[in-house]
C-alpha cells in the first residue's frame, strides 16, 4: 500500500453555480473524506478559490486533481504537501466569564498560545487563535479546564512557497490564446 | 448572423440549433417543453424530428447518429420523467465519449425548488454524468448556453451536455443574435503537444524489439484513421483494437491483429505481456481490456497518447505520456520514427491466431452439426454485406460475438455500448445510425433479452420507414449472465431463463418483413433476403444454441495471459 499523506488542493474556478457540488462529488466517488474545505473569492477578479485538505495517497490525489481540472468551469487545480505551503486555520472558543475571571493563569495561557480575546462580557468570552491544527487543538485542551462552551474551527487557507504564480500564468496564456483566435 | 427582434426563447433555441447545422433531432414532447415543440411545427422543413417511443430511445438514437456520422446528436425531451428517462443514455454517452446536446424542459423559473409538477433537479442529477450541464433560466442566456453546449460537446474529448431549459426561457421574448463559441477560458479542448515527449516516445519506439500498438475510439474521434495506418505502415508495428476502437482499421489490414480484452483475440492479449514497448492511443485501459492491472504489461515501457489529461496514468503508470489529439500526435510522430519490419514478432501473433482459429473460431463459425451458433450468423452477415455494413450490437453474448466475428472495411462501422454496457442501447442506436447514414446497411445484432428492453422503438422504425436490419439471436436466455452462472456460480441459473413472445408476430404487427431461421441450411438465404432491400426494415430471428458460450475468455480478476479456450481448457 502506498503511504497516505495530507494534501492541500487549491482549485481556481469561474464563479458558476454548482461548482462546489461538482468538485465534492469527485472526492465522494473515490470514497475520500474531505478533511477541511474553504471557499472564497480569490485575489483575481471573478475567480473563486477552493482550498481542500484531504488525506490520501499521491496517486489518488493526482487522479482526483486531474478530474477536477477536467470540469469545464475549473481554471486550474493544484495539490501540495504541507512543506510546500504556508497554511493556517482560525479557531474560536467560547468560555464562561465567571470561570476565567478569578483564574490567576488565564492571562498567561492566552499569551503563551498567542491567542486573542475578541469579546468579553458578563457571561462569556470569545477567544481567537490562528495557527495549525495542532496549535488550535492544544489551546482547546488547555482552555477546557475552564470549560469550553463552544468551539469552531475553520478550514485551512494556504499560500504556496513557490516563486511562480501558476494561475496568473495560466490566465495570461489563455488571454493570448483568445486574442489569437479572434485575430 | 442576422439579428432576430422580439422572438421567443423557443424560436431562439431552434434558430441556434440551425446555426449549429443541426438537421435532425430525437425527442418526445411534454408539458414543460411544449413551447419548443410548438415552434418546431414552423420548422418542419429545416429540422427533422424523430419521435421515439421512450426518451431513453431518443438518447441512444442520438448516440447511434453521432457515432455513425461524427456530428453532435441532439435530443429534446420534457421535464421530470422525460428528463430522468434520458439518464441512462447520458451516462452511456459520457463513458463512451459521445457528443450529445440534450435539452430538457423545466418548470418556470419562479417554481424552481418548490417540488412543482414534473420538477426534478436535472442539473443536480446529471452533473456527474455530463461534460457540462446548465440550467437556462432567462431567454437572454440561450445564445450563450447553446453555443457553449455545442462547443463543449463536440470538441476535445467529446461528451454529453445537458441544458435544462426553464419554461420561462422558452416563452420570454428577446432580440436574438447567435454566435458560435470557439473559446472558453477555463477549457482547453486541444492541448499543446510537448515536442520533448514526442522525442522520448520516438526514441523508445525506434529502439524497440517488440513494439505493440493498442488503440481505442480516440483514433476514430480524432479522425486519425489514415494517420494511424500510415504510422503502422512505416513502423511495421502490429496493432490491436479495443471494443470501441474496432473498425478504425480495416479487418484485413496486414498489421491489424484483432481485438483486446476479456473476449478479445489471444494474440493481442498474450503479446501485451511480451512486448517491450506498448503504445496506447485513444484508449483508457478499461478493466475489461486489462484484466488484473497488477499483471498487465509489467515488462513493457508504456507510451500513452490521449487528449484527456485525466486518463494518463489513471490506471497504468506510464513511461511517456503524450497529451494531445491523436491525429496531430501521429502526424508529428511519423517523421521521427524509423521505417521497420518486425516479421518474426508479427509471426508470433499469427501463431496465436492459428491456435485460436483451430481451437475456438472453427467450432463457432463452421460447425457441421447441432444448433446454429451466434458466431456463424454474424460471420454470414459480414460475408453477405461484404464487411460494409454498420454493425450495431446490444449487450451480452450477441455483442461479444458481434465484435469478434464481424469484419469491417470502413471506419465508424461498429456501434456498441462499451463503458456502460447498456442493454436496450442497440435498437435505438441502430435507428440513429441509419438516419445518419441511410445509404449504408445497418445490421443490429441483439439478444432476445436486450431487444425487449427497447422493443417499443419498433414504432419509431415503422413511423420513420427506417431500414434497419434487426437480427435477434434468440437463445431463450439472458445468455451472457447464464454463461457466468455456468462458469462461476455452479450452474445455478437464477432468473436468466426467458419466456419470449413470438417475435414474428410482433414484426408483423409493425408491418416489417420478417423471417425466422431454425436450420443452418436456411441461414444464408435469409441473410441475403434481409439485405436485398436497403431501405426497408427487416426482422431476422435466428434460433441459436441455448447454452452457447463466448470464448476465449479471460475470467474476471485474471491477467491478460490467463485465457480459457472453452469451459475446461486454458490457453
Ligand atoms: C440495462 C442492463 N441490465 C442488465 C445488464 C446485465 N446483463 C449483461 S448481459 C445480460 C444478458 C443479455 O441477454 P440477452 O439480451 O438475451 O443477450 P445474450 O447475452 O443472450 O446475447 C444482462 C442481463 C445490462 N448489461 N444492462
Amino acid at each position: 500500500m502506498e503511504q497516505e499523506t495530507l494534501f492541500t488542493v487549491n482549485v481556481y474556478s469561474e464563479n458558476q453555480v454548482g461548482l462546489l457540488n461538482q468538485i465534492s462529488i469527485i472526492f465522494t466517488r473515490r470514497n475520500l473524506n474531505i478533511w477541511s474545505l474553504s471557499v472564497s473569492a480569490s485575489a483575481i477578479e471573478g475567480v473563486h478559490k477552493f482550498t481542500i485538505a484531504c488525506r490520501t495517497t499521491r496517486r489518488n490525489i493526482d487522479a482526483v486533481v486531474k478530474q477536477i481540472e477536467k470540469r469545464i468551469d475549473v481554471l486550474k487545480a493544484f495539490y501540495y504537501t504541507d512543506d510546500e505551503i504556508v497554511y493556517q486555520e482560525v479557531a474560536l472558543y467560547k468560555v464562561q466569564t465567571d470561570n476565567i475571571l478569578d483564574s490567576p493563569d488565564f492571562e498567561a495561557l492566552i499569551r503563551r498560545h498567542n491567542a486573542q480575546i475578541l469579546e468579553i462580557n458578563r457571561t462569556f468570552a470569545v477567544i481567537q487563535k490562528t495557527g495549525q491544527y495542532s496549535d488550535t487543538q492544544m489551546l482547546y485542551e488547555d482552555l477546557n479546564q475552564y470549560g469550553v462552551l463552544q468551539f469552531a474551527r475553520s478550514g485551512r487557507v494556504a499560500i504556496t512557497k513557490s516563486t511562480i504564480e501558476r494561475v496568473n500564468q495560466f490566465l495570461e496564456m489563455q488571454e493570448r490564446r483568445e486574442l489569437e483566435l479572434n485575430r | 448572423m442576422e439579428e432576430y427582434k422580439g422572438i421567443t426563447g423557443s424560436e431562439a433555441l431552434i434558430r441556434a440549433l440551425l446555426a449549429e447545422d443541426v438537421d435532425t433531432i430525437f425527442g418526445y414532447p411534454g408539458g414543460a417543453i411544449m413551447p419548443v415543440f410548438d415552434k418546431l411545427y414552423d420548422f418542419q422543413q429545416e429540422l427533422r424530428h424523430i419521435l421515439v417511443r421512450h426518451e431513453q430511445g431518443a438518447v441512444h438514437a442520438a448516440q447511434g447518429y453521432a457515432r455513425a456520422c461524427g456530428r453532435t446528436g441532439v435530443v429534446i425531451v420534457t421535464s421530470g420523467p422525460g428528463a430522468t428517462n434520458v439518464i441512462t443514455g447520458v451516462a452511456d454517452a459520457m463513458i463512451d465519449s459521445t457528443p450529445l446536446v440534450v435539452i430538457s424542459g423545466q418548470v418556470p423559473a419562479n417554481l424552481l425548488g418548490t417540488d412543482a409538477f414534473q420538477e426534478t433537479d436535472v442539473v443536480g442529477i446529471t452533473l456527474p454524468i455530463t461534460k457540462w450541464s446548465y440550467q437556462v433560466r432567462r431567454p437572454e442566456d440561450i445564445a450563450w448556453a447553446v453555443a457553449r453546449a455545442f462547443y463543449i460537446a463536440g470538441t476535445g474529448r467529446p461528451g454529453p451536455v445537458v441544458l435544462d431549459f426553464t419554461k420561462t426561457a422558452q416563452v420570454g421574448k428577446i432580440d436574438f443574435k447567435y454566435e458560435k463559441c470557439s473559446f472558453i477560458r477555463s477549457y482547453t479542448p486541444i492541448p499543446t503537444i510537448s515536442e520533448e515527449k514526442l522525442n522520448e516516445a520516438a526514441e523508445l519506439i525506434n529502439k524497440a524489439k517488440k513494439p505493440f500498438m493498442v488503440y481505442g475510439q480516440g483514433v476514430t474521434l480524432s479522425h486519425a484513421e489514415a494517420e494511424l495506418k500510415a504510422f503502422l505502415d512505416k513502423t511495421g508495428i502490429p496493432a490491436a483494437a479495443t471494443l470501441l476502437g474496432l473498425s478504425a482499421l480495416p479487418s484485413d489490414y496486414k498489421h491489424y491483429k484483432g481485438m483486446l480484452g476479456m473476449h478479445g483475440n489471444i494474440g493481442p492479449n498474450v503479446k501485451t505481456n511480451e512486448c517491450d514497448v506498448l503504445i496506447a492511443i485513444g484508449m483508457r485501459f478499461d478493466d475489461r481490456v486489462t484484466g488484473d492491472v497488477n499483471k498487465y504489461a509489467r515488462q513493457a515501457k508504456i507510451i500513452h497518447i490521449d487528449i484527456d489529461a485525466a486518463e494518463i496514468g489513471k490506471i497504468i503508470p506510464v513511461d511517456v505520456g503524450i497529451l494531445g489529439d491523436a491525429k496531430e500526435v501521429l502526424t508529428r510522430l511519423l517523421p521521427k520514427v524509423e521505417q521497420k519490419e518486425y516479421n518474426d514478432w508479427e509471426d508470433e501473433f499469427d501463431k496465436c491466431a492459428i491456435v485460436e482459429r483451430a481451437r475456438v473460431i472453427e467450432y463457432e463459425v463452421n460447425p457441421e452439426k447441432g444448433d446454429i451458433n451466434m458466431g456463424e450468423v454474424i460471420r454470414c452477415v459480414s460475408i453477405v454485406s461484404h464487411s460494409d455494413a454498420i454493425v450495431v450490437t446490444d449487450v451480452g453474448q450477441n455483442q461479444m460475438m458481434g465484435a469478434r466475428y464481424s469484419t469491417f472495411a470502413q471506419t465508424r462501422s461498429m456501434i456498441t455500448s462499451g463503458g456502460l454496457g447498456t442493454m436496450g442501447f442497440g435498437l435505438p442506436a441502430a435507428i440513429g445510425a441509419k438516419i445518419a447514414c441511410p445509404e449504408r446497411a445497418v445490421c443490429f445484432f441483439s439478444g432476445d433479452g436486450g431487444v425487449q428492453m427497447s422493443i417499443q422503438e419498433f414504432g419509431t422504425i415503422m413511423q420513420e420507414h427506417c431500414g434497419v436490419k434487426i437480427i435477434i439471436l434468440n437463445n431463450n436466455w439472458l445468455g451472457n449472465v447464464r454463461q457466468w452462472q455456468q462458469m462461476f456460480f455452479e450452474e445455478r441459473y437464477s432468473q436468466t431463463r426467458m419466456t419470449n413472445p413470438d417475435f414474428m408476430k410482433i414484426s408483423e404487427a409493425y408491418g416489417f418483413k420478417h423471417r425466422r431461421v431454425t436450420r443452418r441450411e436456411d441461414l444464408k438465404s435469409a441473410v441475403v433476403e434481409m439485405l436485398a432491400d436497403n431501405d426497408s426494415p427487416f426482422v431476422l430471428e435466428v434460433c441459436v444454441i441455448e447454452d452457447g458460450m463466448v470464448f476465449p475468455m479471460i475470467p474476471p480478476g485474471k491477467g491478460v495471459t490467463e485465457i480459457m479456450l472453452n469451459a475446461k481448457e486454458w490457453f
